[in-house]
């Protein structure tokens, strides 16, 4: 039959089409990674500041690296769904007559939205900044918290 | 330019040290930002450390090198499971070569918030000597 005929065609090994560009992607991969200086970078929503988000049982653990901001500077709000860290990082000046060698740190305002994959309890929701690092403890809610069913 | 007007922070990733010696312990480690500046008394540098405590941090000079190495101890409870992870955490560490002179008595260091802040004060010059030539 003809179409047996077309579809049996033995080279490129059309069984699997995107096996070479598959193939291909991992290869720009390694380049990158090699360029880069070993690992990929991580995937991120491209705001600062950069976020971990973890969980237990319990809580949602939101942590920031805000190096430099005081606690009062910074302003968190809490939904039921979601947490919003705002804040402006300042750096004073540092008189004059001073001659820059580095200027890395950056100074500026920051805004971000984080979604929480569950409902929360907003009223418990604690937040602490030490040694410049924002952790945000949000309770789940009841409803969202994991329950142990026993068999009886 | 409208410097007063305050720009938003662009997102930075963390730079992972590359040196071109082995490393010879497990972890990362990064490279921390710094601003460096100089008066005609004194280099002060800034240096950005979240995470890291004033146990932990080790200022080192020796021979115009100064080194700066932060241990950071994970924080992150036993049973947390990840939903997003956009930075990790790891060893700071950073080397400067200092050009002037420092006098290693009157450094001080303050750690405050994650910020480092050290000041190396420069070795006063010696009071120029005029050397008078005898007549032979």
């Amino acid at each position: 039959m003809i179409y047996r005929k077309f579809f049996n065609v033995p080279t490129w090994g059309l069984s699997r089409p995107f096996r070479e560009f598959d193939r291909l992607r991992r290869q720009m991969d390694e380049l990158y990674g090699a360029i880069s200086g070993g690992a990929l970078p991580m995937p991120s929503a491209g705001v600062f500041p950069l976020t971990n988000v973890t969980e237990d049982n319990e809580n949602y653990y939101v942590r920031a690296e805000l190096p430099g901001i005081k606690s009062d500077e910074l302003d968190i709000q809490v939904t039921a769904d979601g947490i919003s860290i705002s804040g402006e990082r300042k750096i004073s000046a540092e008189g004059n007559g001073v001659k820059y060698h580095r200027r890395e740190r950056e100074a500026g305002k920051f805004s971000r939205l984080i979604n929480l994959p569950g409902e929360v309890d907003v009223n418990k929701v604690e937040a602490s900044m030490e040694n410049g690092i924002l952790k945000v403890t949000i309770p789940k809610s009841e409803a969202a918290k994991p329950r142990q069913i026993t068999v009886k | 330019m409208t410097d007063k007007e305050s720009k938003e922070i662009q997102v930075k990733q963390k730079q992972e040290l590359t040196s071109p010696a082995e490393q010879t312990q497990s972890g990362l480690i990064f490279t921390p930002n710094v601003d460096i500046f100089e008066t005609d008394r004194e280099i002060t540098l800034l240096a950005d450390l979240p995470g890291v405590t004033a146990e932990n941090l080790t200022i080192d000079l020796r021979e115009n090198i100064l080194t700066l190495t932060g241990e950071v101890s994970p924080f992150e409870g036993a049973n947390e499971e990840d939903i997003l992870i956009e930075y990790e955490i790891g060893k700071y560490h950073r080397q400067f070569n200092l050009s002037s002179l420092i006098d290693q008595s009157k450094i001080d260091a303050k750690l405050n918030d994650g910020v480092l802040r050290l000041s190396l004060p420069k070795v006063e010059e010696a009071t120029p000597r005029k050397i008078e030539i005898k007549a032979g």
